[in-house]
């Protein structure tokens, strides 16, 4: 039985914010002309040179988000890890090759697929939460989170 | 132009993601783990961003050129192969161990947290270590 965590729970916050990010993607692809895929972004800006510039910079943009948001509310961003720093290095490999093979992730497929009805991106979306969902229960089993 | 416009979306992205705490891996480990107290805070996030998306991604659909660039770049694959299955489980499996996804990982890089420094490290090695599967034809993820 699934009960709901009302302490963690932002609802307001997390749907707005859902909003910006919908707001981001159809921004970058009016003017761009393309789909706002994170991991394809970075892989993008590693080892092509087509788009370099403009997938720099949305990079760029990426991570002075936090920092206009700290500096516009003066709010404090609240940051911690559940897992050990080993874990944290098999999980960065695993999200990067698995981004990379299956071509997609939480925004390429999970945000932009699903909205453009794409089956391929619906049905990767399904397979990578649960997967995900199934992770997160088993290192709890083993004790390691 | 383009230019000004990827700056500008990337960073829209960020405030996105920022105000919706997913820059927080315990926050998303906290949509994952079904089996405690759930926080269903990550699907909200996902309606909003779909709610404005889909709307604007189908009116857009006969127009043939964006703003400043020659053409649209829409994925054109439609095959559901091993690569994408095998792909989106090894994903699941990565963010699931930590509760980081590509977005918010490189978003947090702001906060200059060394955790999410390692991440975003160890998330380029498994970028050029999927090499591996495009040169070896005998892997079974290359059909």
């Amino acid at each position: 039985m699934i009960t709901i965590d009302i302490v963690n729970f932002t609802p307001y916050s997390a749907f707005s914010g859902g909003l910006l990010i919908g707001i981001a993607v159809i921004l970058f692809f009016i003017s761009t002309g393309r789909i706002a895929g994170i991991s394809s972004i970075v892989n993008n800006t590693l080892t092509n040179t087509t788009n370099w510039l403009s997938n720099f910079l949305f990079l760029i943009g990426l991570v002075l988000g936090p920092i206009v948001y700290a500096f516009i509310l003066n709010k404090n961003i609240p940051f911690s890890v559940t897992t050990s720093l080993p874990l944290i290095i098999i999980g960065g490999i695993l999200v990067g090759l698995g981004t990379k093979i299956g071509s997609g992730c939480t925004s390429g497929h999970g945000i932009c697929g699903i909205s453009r009805f794409s089956f391929r991106s619906i049905l990767a979306t399904l397979i990578f939460m649960i997967v995900a969902m199934i992770t997160v229960f088993e290192l709890k089993w083993l004790g390691l989170t | 132009m383009n230019k000004i416009f990827s700056l500008l979306s990337g960073l829209i992205f960020g405030l996105g993601l920022t105000l919706s705490s997913m820059t927080n891996p315990a926050k998303v480990i906290g949509f994952l783990d079904i089996t405690g107290s759930w926080d269903p805070s990550l699907m909200f996030v996902m309606i909003g961003a779909i709610l404005i998306c889909f709307p604007i991604f189908y009116l857009l659909q006969n127009k043939n050129k964006p703003l400043f660039a020659s053409r649209f770049e829409i994925p054109t694959i439609i095959k559901i192969d091993r690569r994408l299955i095998f792909g989106s489980a090894i994903f699941g499996m990565g963010w699931g161990t930590v509760g980081f996804c590509p977005g918010p990982a490189i978003s947090s890089l702001a906060l200059l947290n060394p955790l999410s420094i390692l991440f975003v490290i160890s998330m380029v090695i498994g970028f050029y270590s999927s090499l591996i599967f495009h040169t070896t034809k005998k892997s079974i993820l290359y059909k």
